[in-house]
């Protein structure tokens, strides 16, 4: 059994299935999020607070828009031996009003997406090294046989 | 307009775009000394030595104004260096400006130049970075450049109808203009087949739209409007830098930019939200606002076609046409050489590939010549009012607006 270890730390809940989050923060002065957290000032310009509360962000989102990456990234991209194709989404949280960014699951391929459609917030592998899963959080679409 | 808020540009020089893999030095001088005899004037002469950075050629890239001064000879002039991401070129150009219309200088010259590596541009140094976004990028998400500007294609397409074709026809305009500019990399047409032939790299965007890193190297002597005059024998300068903008964006920024993970949140400026308008129209608005002019007054453009489908983006964005109506302006051939106001006549990036810290200014040397009438080959007859528009990560743009 590996050890499965965050790829970076505090940015999204450990959990996994229908608990994993986005960890970002909400000024408690003006309500603004952000993500990955803030800590020190709020990046509304007229908005003075230094105080933060740490927040799950909406693990639901729709697709403002999407691509895929059909050549190896450059390091510190740890790929696949061969590589393996993915695609990315760029998805809007409606409640905090802001759009995250995030790999999507496995298998999916640009034909299955399109701008709009509902995803979620799933925790997945993004490289193994040794005995060691690195994860991260990746977008996966909601059940593709639902009707629209 | 006032002198008090003009810059006269007495030479632009360049060094031809490649993949020479030579040090960035050499580039940044052959393009210094040809815009020195463009303008007529020696190394001497020259008082403010403002260069733009490259990050990825060692100290020297990151001190390139002092650089560039030793390499010519130590002579004692002022000097600054700066790194401005995409935007580098036209922030020394803000420098240069700024020391001449504050009276701190008459005669500046500007140069930038860069030596690029082959692919995908990585983030720059080594070891782990968790506190750089731009490393995290990589790292957590595989995101490279194109990532991002195919999140603006496809985006098009979903709000606007644009079409792989569309894109591909920005590709065949441009590859057109750059055919007779001595200074592109890439002088040869294509055809649309050829375009939509080439392999995918970030959906829907291919290999030939988007644009390779390149070397090269580009330079500007810039002057007070008094001292161009008595340089001048009395006449006015041919050509003058009336506005530089270099603005960064304003809260909340709701489009998704390199190298981001996400958006600024707009819950507390919900009328924001979906706007859609993002940076980019922002830049050359302050720059219109600062010369008194509007996008109707101009004859060329030479904007930052980082991939065919932005070029669309562009159109709207320093507001040639409205938003959606950019692939009708490219289809009816008015962005193209011969049209009512043709984008990118240089062949744009299309044609050249980026040599970040030379493009700006690159594009600025584009706009000299077309002004001055000399853009052999590609000129835009009878053009007075040319602007340039870039846009890189880190919240950088700019644009420059000249006219004779």
């Amino acid at each position: 059994m590996p050890t499965r270890v965050p790829a970076v730390e505090g940015w999204f809940t450990p959990g996994e299935g229908a608990t994993a989050a986005l960890v970002g923060s909400r000024c408690t002065t003006c309500g603004t999020y952000a993500f990955p957290a803030e800590a020190h000032y709020c990046r509304n310009p007229d908005c003075d607070g230094q105080e933060f509360e740490t927040v799950e962000l909406s693990r639901r989102g729709k697709i403002w828009s999407y691509t895929d990456a059909r050549y190896q990234p450059p390091p510190p991209y740890v790929a696949a031996d061969p590589y393996v194709p993915f695609c990315l989404a760029a998805v809007e949280l409606a409640a905090e009003k802001l759009v995250v960014m995030g790999q999507v699951v496995g298998g999916v391929t640009v034909d299955d997406l399109k701008v709009g459609d509902e995803v979620e917030l799933v925790v997945d592998t993004l490289y193994s090294e040794g005995d060691t899963d690195y994860l991260v959080w990746k977008w996966q679409p909601i059940a593709a046989d639902r009707s629209d | 307009m006032p002198d008090d808020k003009r810059v006269a540009v007495l030479g632009a020089g360049m060094h031809p775009w490649g993949k020479w893999g030579r040090p960035f030095v050499e580039y940044g001088l052959v393009a210094a000394r040809d815009a020195l005899a463009d303008a007529g004037l020696t190394w001497r002469d020259i008082q403010f030595v403002s260069g733009a950075d490259t990050i990825r050629n060692g100290y020297p890239g990151f001190v390139a104004g002092a650089t560039f001064a030793q390499a010519l000879g130590w002579t004692g002039a002022r000097v600054s260096s700066c790194y401005a991401a995409c935007a580098s070129g036209a922030a020394a150009i803000g420098n240069a400006r700024a020391q001449i219309l504050a009276g701190l200088c008459d005669v500046a010259l500007v140069v930038g130049a860069d030596t690029t590596p082959k692919g995908f541009f990585a983030p720059v140094g080594g070891g782990d970075r968790k506190d750089d976004p731009d490393w995290l990028r990589f790292h957590l998400l595989g995101a490279t450049n194109p990532t991002y500007f195919a999140l603006y294609a496809r985006r098009r397409m979903d709000r606007f109808g644009a079409t792989e074709e569309d894109f591909a026809q920005v590709k065949v305009k441009n590859a057109r203009h750059g055919l007779a500019n001595p200074y592109a990399r890439y002088r040869s047409e294509v055809s649309v087949d050829e375009v939509l032939s080439s392999p995918m790299v970030a959906d829907p965007l291919r290999l030939l739209e988007i644009c390779a890193t390149s070397d090269g190297g580009a330079a500007l002597v810039l002057t007070s409007m008094d001292f161009a005059r008595r340089h001048g024998g009395g006449a006015d300068p041919a050509v003058t830098i009336n506005a530089v903008s270099t603005v960064t964006p304003s809260f909340p920024n709701t489009v998704i930019e390199m190298p981001n993970f996400s958006t600024d949140s707009a819950v507390a400026f919900s009328s924001e939200w979906d706007s859609g308008a993002g940076f980019r129209p922002s830049i050359t608005a302050a720059a219109y606002a600062e010369a008194g002019i509007g996008p109707e007054d101009l004859d060329l453009a030479e904007v930052y076609d980082l991939s065919a489908a932005l070029e669309l983006d562009w159109y709207e964005d320093i507001g040639l046409c409205g938003q959606g109506e950019a692939e009708k302006l490219l289809r009816d051939g008015v962005t193209s050489l011969g049209g009512r106001v043709p984008v990118n006549p240089s062949g744009g990036l299309s044609c050249f590939g980026e040599a970040i810290p030379a493009q700006a200014i690159a594009q600025v040397c584009e706009c000299v010549w077309q002004l001055r009438g000399t853009a052999q080959g590609h000129q835009v007859e009878g053009a007075r009012v040319a602007a340039t528009a870039n846009q890189g990560l880190f919240g950088h743009g700019s644009s420059v607006i000249l006219a004779r």
